[in-house]
C-alpha cells in the first residue's frame, strides 16, 4: 500500500493574503493538496487567513482555520488538533517561514509533529544564501561569486575578488531599494556606500553581476525512492536582472541545445539531492552566459512556487497534487497521470505547443514608483497563453493582459510608439519596463536589425527573430490582405482586432470575412505527452490548424467566463465565484466550460470544470469557444469587469447571457438612468452629475457642491478616482483624465458626486431570483466612505448600524434588485450619514466580498447565484438542500481587512483613498469586534504593540474625532507624542501629548525618534489635497522602520478596540466548522 | 516571401499540407513521431532513423543551429523530416550553421508548417506507416509512392548503415583493453562514451564473424543500436551466440533485439514505437525509475520463451506484464528494466553469463542521462570477468 499509514492527520498551512510575489497560485496548490489528501483518507487540518480562497471552503478540510498564520496561533492549532504531520511546502514563503519557526521553537517536537515534504535542514540550506552556496560548491555546482560586507573596506575587498560588473543588494530592504549595478570601482563605492546606509543592519551583498545573462528555471519533482523528474523547463525572455516574476517567460526552453539542457537538468536534480528535499516539487533557477554557456545556480525554492503553478498549467502535470501524494509516501510511479489515465506520473511532460506568460503590472496606481524592472518583483498578476508556436502564444498572451493591446502592436496603442524618435527608442530598449516588448516590436517594424534589438535588450536573438517574423507577416498582410495572408496572420497569432486595425476595417467585418473563408479556430489539447497517448481530459487551447479536438457533449453546456490576470481591484475573489459556479452547475447536471487565461487560479485546473479553454478573454476568442461548444448560456456575472465588459458584444452576437441581462448591467452602470431609478424608488443618492469637459465639470460642482468625488465611468477598483476639495483641483483632474491616453479610461465621461464626509459605508451582497431576495450579508466598513471598499476593513454583522438604517438598506436592496431585473447576484454600496441612507452604487454581479460573506455565514452565495442565473428559484434551491435554513443569527463577528503592497513601492505614500490599492485580504473571526479586528490586523502582518509610545498627527478636520483616539490610547496605558498642532489641540482638551518636531525641524525630530525605536505606533491622517509631503515623510519613515501606521480615525479607534481584546483572545483559534456549528 | 508548398501523403491516404524547408523532390519512408523537445540534430544524424520520415512534435526546430560535435554519424539517415516551424534564425554560442542549410546540404526533403499534432495522432491511432513527402510533386503521385513504399517489418536496414570495414576509436587515457563494437548503426556518442571509460573501441561491420571478433582478444563486446527489423540480422545473431559466455556483452536498442534473438526469444513490432526523451523505465531490482531516451520500433517478447501468454493489462503497468525469468539455451535470463508506459521489456540480463542489454539509450544524445550508469556496469562486468 503506497500511502503512509503511520500518519493519520495532516496540518496544511496556506499562504495568507494575496501579496505581490505570493498570489492565488497557493490557493491552487493548497486546494489540490487538501482534496487529494482527504481522498486518500487523511484528516486534513488547514490554516489560512485568506477568505477568498477555495481551500478555505469548509468542505475541503476536516478543520478549517481562518486564523492569522503566526507561530503562536499555529502552535495553538497544533495543540488543539494534534496533527501527526505538517505540510508546509504548498503555502509559499509564508508557510515555510512559520513551519521553520515552529520547528526551531521545538513546538513540532513537543507535539510529535513530523514535517513532511521538506525538513527543517533542507529548508534552511535552501533559504540561507550562505549555506546554499556552500552546499552547491560541495555538490560541484557553481554559484555567482559573492560575499556579505558590513563596511566599505570589506566591500572593496570582496569586489576585488569578484571583478566588475558587480551587483549590490542591501540586506533586509523591502522593495529592493538601494540595489545597484556597478561597472567600475567609482560607481561601486557610491552604490555600496548608499547600500550600507540604507540597510537597517548595515549589510550589503556584493555579487558578481549576471545582468544580461539568460535566465532559466526548472521545475523538479522528487519522491522518497529518489526518483526525480523535470516537469517543465522555463526560459525567461527578459534577461537576468529582471525578477522572473516580472519577466516574460516561455515554456519549454527554446534556445538551449540538448547537451546544455541535459546538463542543466542533471544539475537541477543534483541541487535537490544536495539540499535534501525529500519529496515534492522544487524550483531551481539558473543563469547562463550567452557567450560561453557558463551556467550558474541562482537559487532554489524547496517548495511549490509561482513557477510550479505556471508549470502545472503549461504542461497539465498537477504538481501540487502530486507533491502532496509524494509527501505522504507515494512514489511517482504509483501515481496515475490523470490526463492519460493510463500512464504514471514518473515521466517528463512533452509539449507540442509553446506557452508564454506575461506579468501584469499596476504601476498606474503607484505613480511615484519607477517603472524600471529589477530584482524585486512588482507585478500583481499574470496572463498565460498557449499557442502552437511562440509568435502565436506571445500575441495571445499580450491580448490576454487586458491593458489595451490586441497583440504585438498593430492596434490603437501604436500611435504612441510611432511618435517616439529612433534615439529615444534605442534608449528605451536598453531599460526593462513593462512596455519594452511593444517598443521592441516597434523597432522591428522600423526595420531595425534583429541583432541590434537583441543587443539593446539582451533578449535572445531567437526570440527577437520570432518577433520579427510576426512583423513580417504583418507587412505581408498589409501589402495584400488575401486569403493566404489572412491564414498566415492568424497562424502567427494576430487577432481580428489587429487585422482590422491594419486595413482600417471594422473588427466585425474581419471576423465575418474570416469565417466565410473558412478560417476557423481549431482547438488542441494539452495532454502532457505531445499526443503520444490519448488524453481523457478536455484541456484545450485555440490555434489555427487542420484538425480540432473538441468532442461533442451529451449534456447541456454552460460557459463560465473567468476574470483574466489578477490586478488590483480584480483578484482571486472573482475566481472563487467562477469556481463555485462551475461546481454548482456540474452538480446540477450541466457540462461546464471554463474560459480563462490566469495560470495561478483554481479555475484553470483541468478538473474544476468539465472542459477548460485556456484562452484570452476577448470577444473574438470567447465567441470562437462559444461557436465550438454551443452552450445553453454564458455566465458573465462572476468574473468581475472582464467578462462583464464582453456581455454586450456577446449578446449582440446572439449569445444567451445567463441571469441578469446585459441591458440591466448597462443600466446600473449608467449614472443618469440609474439615478432615475433611484428617484423613482425614493432612494437617496449623493447629488451628482456627469461632465466631458472642464466647463461642464465646473457647472456640475456648482450644483452638487464641494468636496466632490470625481471619477471616469466604467472602471473597477476606483481607478483614477479622487476627492477634490477645490475648483482648482477639479480643473487639474479633468485635464489629467482627458490628456491621458489610458485606453481603459479614455472616451468615458467623468462622474462627479457630492462627497459624503464622515459617512459610514455599508456593502450588501444578495441574490435575487425575480421574486425572492436572499441577503448574503450586510457589511459595515471600518474606514469611512471615501476609502475604497476594497481597501477598507469591514465587519459583519454591522456593529453600529441602526435598525432603521438596516431596514432601509434591505428595502433598497430588494427594490433595486427588482427594478434592475436582477437574476443572480447584486452588490450595493451605501453610505449612511446619521439616519440618512445614500446609495453609492449598485453592481448586478458578483463582488469582491462574496467569498468573505460565504465564509462568514456558510451560505454558498456564488453557487446559489449560478443556479439562479440558470433559472432555478431560491425556494427550489432550499428544497434541494443547497441552501440551508438561512434565518440563523450569527454568534460571532467576522472582519475582513485589506492588505496593501506598500513594501514594494517604497516611493509611494501609504494613504487610503477612493482608488483601490490593496492586493489581498484577510479575515478575522471572533466573539466580538475587537478580537475579530485584532485577528484580521495580525493576519495582515500588523504586529501591534501592547504598550509604549504612540505618535499622533491629525489633519485639522480630524482633530475633533482624534480626541477619542487619544483618550483611548491613554486608557490603554500608552504614552502620547504628537506634532505641535495636534499636541496643542489635545492639551486644550486636557490630554497630555509631548510635542515633537516635524521631520527636518530639529535634531530630535519625529524621523530621528522613529529611527531610534522610540515610537511603537504611528497614527497620522492625511491633510487631503496636495499638501501631503510632511505626512508622507512620516508615514514612509514609519514603514521603513516597520512601525505600524494607521491613517484614518475610524481605523485608529478600531485598533484601540482590538488592543483591548488582548493577546489571549487573539491567539485562541477556532475552526470555521466550529464557528458554523455554534450558530 | 513564403516558402514553396509541400505535401505529405500517408499510405492510408491522408494529406498534410506544409511548406518546403529547401530541398525539393520526393522522399518516402515510415513515418514515426519523436517527442523530444531538444536534440533535433542528434535525431537527424542517428542511423537508427534510416528509412524513416521523422515527425518532430516539438513545434520549433532549428532554434540553436547545428554543430559538428552533436552529430551522431557523418550524415543524416532519415529520409524526411516534418515539423511545425523551422526557425529562421539559429541562436547559440555553440552554433556553426543553420539547420535549414544543413538539411539542404544533405538533400533531406523536409516540410515545415505542418499540423504535426494531427499527423502524430494519426500515427498513434493507425500505427506507424509509410508516407511520401514532396515538393512540387502531385498529391496522387505522392499517394502512389506512399502506398508502394515498403514497411519496416522485415526491413534489413542495419546492413546499409553499418560500417563496411573495421575502424578504431582510441581510448581516452590509458587503455583498459579492447571492446569490439558490432555496428548496426552506432551513434557517435556511444563510441565516445566507451572510449571515455578507457577502452579502445574496434568498430566492426554487422556481419563480423565470431571468429574474427574473438581473434582481436576483446575484453568486451558491444552491440549497437540501429534501424529496422532485427529478424533479418541472422549473421549478427550468430556472431553473438558465438561470443556469449566468452566475453562480456552489452547491447543497446537494436543490440538488445539481436541479443534477444540470440538467446532464442522472438521480437515484434510496436504499434508506433518509442521515440522520445521522456519514457519512464523502471529498474526492476530496486524500483527506481529512470527517464530515458528511446528510439525503436521493435521489441523483444520474453513470453515467447515461456508456455504462458502475456497477461492483459489493467490500470498502471505492473511487473507481471513480464515473466519473472525465462530459461534460455544460455541459462536463465531475467528482465531488468520495464517500460512504465506500456509494460514492454526495456532491459534483460543472463544470470549465468556476463551479458546484458537495454532497449533504450544510456548514452542519451539526445535525452536525459539517468541511465548512463549502465556503461559503468559494463565496465564493472569487464573487470570482473578478467
Ligand atoms: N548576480 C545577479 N546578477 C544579476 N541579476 C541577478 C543576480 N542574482 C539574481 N538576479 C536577478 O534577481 C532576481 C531575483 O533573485 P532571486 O535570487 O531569484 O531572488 P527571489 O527569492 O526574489 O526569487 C532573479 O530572478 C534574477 O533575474
Ligand atoms: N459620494 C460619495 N461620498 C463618499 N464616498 C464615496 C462616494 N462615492 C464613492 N465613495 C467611496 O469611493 C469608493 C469607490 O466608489 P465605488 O462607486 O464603489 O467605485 P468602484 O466601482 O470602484 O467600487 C466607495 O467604496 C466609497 O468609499
Ligand atoms: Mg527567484
Ligand atoms: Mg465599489
Amino acid at each position: 500500500m503506497p500511502g503512509r499509514t503511520d500518519i493519520r492527520s495532516i496540518l496544511v498551512i496556506g499562504s495568507g493574503p494575496i501579496i505581490i510575489g505570493q498570489a492565488c497560485e497557493f490557493d491552487y496548490s493548497g486546494t489540490q493538496a487538501s482534496k487529494v489528501l482527504r481522498s486518500k483518507g487523511y484528516r486534513v487540518i488547514l490554516v489560512n487567513s485568506n477568505p477568498a480562497t477555495i481551500m478555505t471552503d469548509p468542505e475541503y478540510a476536516d478543520a478549517t482555520y481562518i486564523e492569522p498564520i503566526t507561530p503562536e496561533v499555529v502552535e495553538e492549532i497544533i495543540a488543539r488538533e494534534r496533527p501527526d504531520a505538517l505540510l508546509a511546502t504548498l503555502g509559499g514563503q509564508t508557510a515555510l517561514n512559520v513551519a521553520t519557526e515552529l520547528a526551531k521553537r521545538g513546538v513540532l517536537e513537543r507535539h510529535s509533529v513530523e514535517m513532511i515534504g521538506a525538513g527543517l535542514d533542507a529548508i534552511e540550506k535552501a533559504e540561507d544564501r550562505g549555506r546554499f552556496k556552500a552546499t552547491m560548491e560541495e555538490a560541484g555546482l557553481e554559484c555567482p561569486r559573492a560575499g556579505y560586507a558590513r563596511s566599505m573596506s570589506e566591500a572593496l575587498n570582496i569586489s576585488r575578488d569578484i571583478g566588475y560588473p558587480i551587483m549590490v543588494r542591501p540586506s533586509y530592504i523591502l522593495g529592493g531599494g538601494g540595489t545597484g549595478l556597478a561597472k567600475d570601482e567609482t560607481e561601486f563605492i557610491e552604490i555600496a556606500k548608499n547600500g550600507l546606509a540604507v540597510s537597517p543592519v548595515s549589510e550589503i551583498l556584493v555579487e558578481e553581476s549576471l545582468a544580461g545573462w539568460k535566465e532559466f528555471e526548472l521545475e523538479v519533482m522528487r519522491d522518497r525512492n529518489d526518483n526525480a523528474v523535470i516537469v517543465c523547463s522555463i526560459e525567461n525572455l527578459d534577461p537576468m536582472g529582471v525578477h522572473t516574476g516580472d519577466s516574460i517567460t516561455v515554456a519549454p526552453v527554446q534556445t538551449l541545445s540538448d547537451r546544455e539542457y541535459q546538463e542543466m537538468r542533471d544539475d537541477a536534480i543534483a541541487v535537490l539531492r544536495a539540499i535534501g528535499v525529500e519529496t515534492g516539487g522544487s524550483n531551481v533557477q539558473f543563469a547562463v552566459d550567452p557567450e560561453t554557456g557558463r551556467r550558474l545556480v541562482i537559487e532554489m525554492n524547496p517548495r511549490v512556487s509561482r513557477s510550479s503553478a505556471l508549470a502545472s498549467k503549461a504542461t497539465g502535470f498537477p504538481i501540487a497534487k502530486i507533491a502532496a501524494l509524494l509527501a505522504v509516501g507515494y512514489t511517482l510511479d504509483e501515481v496515475v497521470n490523470d490526463i492519460t489515465g493510463a500512464t504514471p506520473a514518473s515521466f517528463e511532460p512533452a509539449l507540442d505547443y509553446v506557452v508564454v506568460k506575461i506579468p501584469r503590472f499596476d504601476f498606474e496606481k503607484f505613480p511615484s514608483a519607477s517603472k524600471e524592472l529589477g530584482t524585486s518583483m512588482r507585478s500583481v498578476g499574470e496572463a498565460m497563453a498557449i499557442g502552437r508556436t511562440f509568435p502565436e502564444a506571445l500575441q495571445k498572451a499580450l491580448r490576454s493582459l487586458e491593458i489595451g493591446h490586441s497583440g504585438l502592436n498593430a492596434d490603437a496603442t501604436e500611435e504612441h510608439l510611432r511618435a517616439i524618435s529612433d534615439g529615444e527608442l534605442a534608449a528605451m530598449l536598453a531599460i526593462a519596463t513593462p512596455n519594452r516588448i511593444f517598443q521592441a516590436g516597434e523597432a522591428l517594424r522600423r526595420n531595425w536589425a534583429v541583432d541590434r534589438v537583441a543587443e539593446l535588450t539582451h533578449i535572445d536573438p531567437w526570440f527577437v527573430d520570432q518577433m520579427a517574423a510576426i512583423i513580417d507577416v504583418r507587412c505581408e498582410y498589409v501589402e495584400q490582405p488575401d486569403h493566404d495572408a489572412l491564414v498566415e496572420a492568424k497562424r502567427y497569432g494576430f487577432s481580428d482586432a489587429q487585422l482590422a486595425f491594419l486595413t482600417g476595417e471594422a473588427e466585425d467585418d474581419v471576423r465575418a470575412r474570416r469565417l466565410s473563408e473558412g478560417v476557423k479556430r481549431t482547438y488542441k489539447r494539452v495532454d502532457t505527452c505531445a499526443a503520444e497517448f490519448e488524453a481523457v481530459t478536455p484541456y484545450m487551447y485555440g490555434t489555427f490548424e487542420d484538425e480540432t479536438e473538441v468532442e461533442p457533449a451529451d449534456r447541456p453546456r454552460v460557459v463560465v467566463l473567468g476574470s483574466g490576470p489578477n490586478r488590483i481591484g480584480q483578484g482571486i475573489e472573482f475566481d472563487y465565484c467562477c469556481v463555485h459556479a462551475a461546481l454548482a452547475l456540474r452538480d446540477a447536471g450541466y457540462e461546464t466550460v471554463m474560459v480563462n487565461c490566469n495560470p495561478e487560479t483554481v479555475s484553470t485546473d483541468y478538473d474544476t470544470s468539465d472542459r477548460l479553454y485556456f484562452e484570452p478573454l476577448t470577444a473574438e476568442d470567447v465567441l470562437d469557444v462559444i461557436a465550438a461548444e454551443q452552450p445553453e448560456a454564458v455566465i458573465v456575472q462572476l468574473g468581475g469587469q472582464t467578462p462583464l465588459n464582453l456581455a454586450g458584444l456577446l449578446a449582440a452576437a446572439g449569445v444567451t447571457i445567463a441571469g441578469t441581462s446585459p441591458e440591466s448591467i448597462a443600466l446600473a452602470e449608467d449614472r443618469e438612468k440609474f439615478g432615475e431609478i433611484c428617484r423613482q424608488l425614493g432612494l437617496r443618492q449623493p447629488a451628482a452629475g456627469t461632465a466631458r469637459s472642464t466647463a461642464e465639470a465646473l457647472d456640475v460642482v456648482d450644483q452638487v457642491g464641494l468636496p466632490a468625488m470625481v471619477r471616469p465611468s466604467f472602471v473597477l477598483g476606483g481607478r483614477k478616482m479622487r476627492v477634490v476639495y477645490s475648483v482648482e483641483e477639479l480643473g487639474e483632474y479633468v485635464r489629467e483624465i482627458y490628456g491621458d491616453a489610458d485606453p481603459e479610461v479614455i472616451g468615458a465621461p467623468i462622474l462627479i458626486d457630492r462627497f459624503l464626509e464622515s459617512a459610514v459605508e455599508i456593502d450588501v451582497d444578495a441574490v435575487y431570483d425575480g421574486n425572492e431576495l436572499l441577503v448574503g450579508g450586510v457589511m459595515e466598513h471600518v474606514e469611512e466612505a471615501g476609502v475604497h471598499s476594497g481597501d477598507s476593513a469591514c465587519v459583519t454583522p454591522p456593529p453600529t448600524l441602526s435598525e432603521e438604517a438596516r431596514k432601509e438598506i434591505l428595502r433598497a436592496t430588494r427594490d433595486l434588485a427588482d427594478a434592475l431585473e436582477v437574476q443572480g447576484l447584486i452588490n450595493i454600496q451605501f453610505a449612511v450619514k446619521g439616519d440618512e441612507v445614500f446609495v453609492l452604487e449598485a453592481n448586478p454581479r458578483g463582488s469582491r466580498t462574496v467569498p468573505f460573506i460565504s465564509k462568514a455565514t456558510g451560505v454558498p452565495l456564488a453557487q446559489v447565484a449560478a443556479r439562479v442565473m440558470m433559472g432555478s428559484s431560491i425556494e427550489q434551491l432550499r428544497r434541494e438542500g443547497l441552501l440551508k435554513d438561512d434565518s440563523r443569527p450569527t454568534t460571532f463577528v467576522a472582519v475582513k481587512n485589506a492588505v496593501l503592497p506598500w513594501d514594494r513601492f517604497p516611493e509611494e505614500d501609504s494613504v487610503l483613498g477612493p482608488e483601490m490599492k490593496a492586493t489581498g485580504e484577510v479575515m478575522g473571526i471572533g466573539e466580538d469586534v475587537g478580537t475579530a479586528y485584532a485577528k484580521a490586523l495580525l493576519a495582515g502582518g500588523k504586529i501591534l504593540p501592547d504598550r509604549g509610545r504612540v505618535f499622533l498627527s491629525f489633519a485639522d478636520r480630524d482633530k475633533a474625532m482624534g480626541l477619542a483616539v487619544a483618550q483611548a490610547f491613554v486608557m490603554l496605558g500608552f504614552e502620547l507624542i504628537a506634532t505641535p498642532g495636534t499636541s496643542r489641540y489635545l492639551s486644550h482638551h486636557a490630554i497630555e501629548a509631548e510635542p515633537v518636531e516635524k521631520v527636518g525641524d530639529g535634531p530630535n525630530d519625529i524621523g530621528t525618534r522613529l529611527e531610534n525605536g522610540e515610537v511603537q505606533l504611528v497614527i497620522n491622517t492625511p491633510r487631503g489635497g496636495k499638501a501631503r509631503t510632511d505626512g508622507k515623510t512620516i508615514r514612509q519613515a514609519a514603514r521603513g522602520h516597520q512601525i505600524p501606521c494607521v491613517t484614518t480615525i475610524p481605523g485608529a479607534l478600531a485598533v484601540a478596540r482590538s488592543l483591548r481584546a488582548g493577546p489571549g483572545a487573539i491567539n485562541r483559534p477556532r475552526s470555521l466548522q466550529e464557528w458554523h456549528r455554534s450558530t | 516571401m513564403r516558402d514553396q508548398p509541400a505535401l505529405l501523403v500517408t499510405a492510408d491516404g491522408e494529406t498534410f499540407r506544409g511548406r518546403s524547408v529547401g530541398h525539393g523532390g520526393m522522399a518516402t519512408g515510415e513515418a514515426v513521431f519523436n517527442t523530444s523537445m531538444t536534440g533535433y540534430q542528434e535525431i537527424l544524424t542517428d542511423p537508427s532513423y534510416a528509412g524513416q520520415v521523422v515527425v518532430m512534435t516539438a513545434p520549433h526546430i532549428g532554434n540553436y543551429g547545428v554543430t559538428g560535435f552533436d552529430d551522431q554519424s557523418s550524415r543524416p539517415h532519415l529520409t524526411g523530416m516534418v515539423m511545425r516551424s523551422m526557425s529562421r534564425r539559429a541562436s547559440s554560442w555553440r552554433s556553426e550553421g543553420s539547420l535549414r542549410d544543413f538539411l539542404v546540404e544533405h538533400e533531406i526533403v523536409s516540410v515545415s508548417e505542418v499540423d504535426t499534432r494531427r499527423l502524430t495522432r494519426h500515427i498513434r491511432d493507425k500505427g506507424a506507416m509509410p508516407v511520401a513527402v514532396g515538393v512540387d510533386v502531385s498529391e496522387s503521385d505522392l499517394r502512389d509512392a506512399a502506398t508502394g513504399a515498403p514497411g519496416m517489418v522485415g526491413a534489413d536496414l542495419a546492413s546499409k548503415v553499418s560500417t563496411s570495414s573495421p575502424y578504431r576509436i582510441e581510448a581516452k587515457g590509458l587503455s583498459k583493453g579492447l571492446v569490439v563494437a558490432i555496428d548496426l548503426g552506432m551513434k557517435i556518442d556511444i563510441g565516445r562514451r566507451l572510449a571515455g571509460m578507457g577502452y579502445d573501441v574496434e568498430v566492426v561491420p554487422y556481419r563480423e564473424p565470431t571468429q574474427q571478433i574473438l581473434e582481436r582478444n576483446p575484453v568486451g563486446v558491444f552491440v549497437s543500436n540501429g534501424p529496422g527489423d532485427p529478424e533479418p540480422l541472422s549473421d549478427t545473431v550468430a556472431s553473438i551466440r558465438g561470443v556469449l559466455g566468452k566475453v562480456p556483452l552489452f547491447g543497446i536498442c537494436l543490440g538488445q533485439q539481436v541479443f534477444g534473438l540470440a538467446v532464442g526469444a522472438s521480437t515484434f513490432k510496436l504499434p508506433f514505437g518509442h521515440h522520445g526523451g521522456n519514457h519512464p523505465v523502471q529498474r526492476l531490482n530496486d524500483g527506481v525509475v529512470e527517464i530515458t531516451a528511446q528510439n525503436h520500433g521493435f521489441a523483444v517478447d520474453l513470453w515467447s520463451l515461456t508456455d504462458d501468454r502475456r497477461p492483459e493489462r489493467t490500470g498502471l503497468v505492473t511487473r507481471d506484464l513480464l515473466p519473472q525469468s525465462v530459461e534460455t539455451r544460455f541459462g536463465p535470463l531475467v528482465p531488468t528494466h520495464q517500460n512504465l508506459n506500456d509494460g514492454t521489456l526495456e532491459g534483460m540480463r543472463l544470470l549465468d553469463l556476463p551479458a546484458f542489454s537495454v532497449q533504450y539509450h544510456p548514452e542519451a544524445a539526445p535525452g536525459p542521462g539517468d541511465a548512463s550508469y549502465l556503461f559503468e556496469e559494463f565496465d564493472q562486468m569487464i573487470s570482473e570477468a578478467r
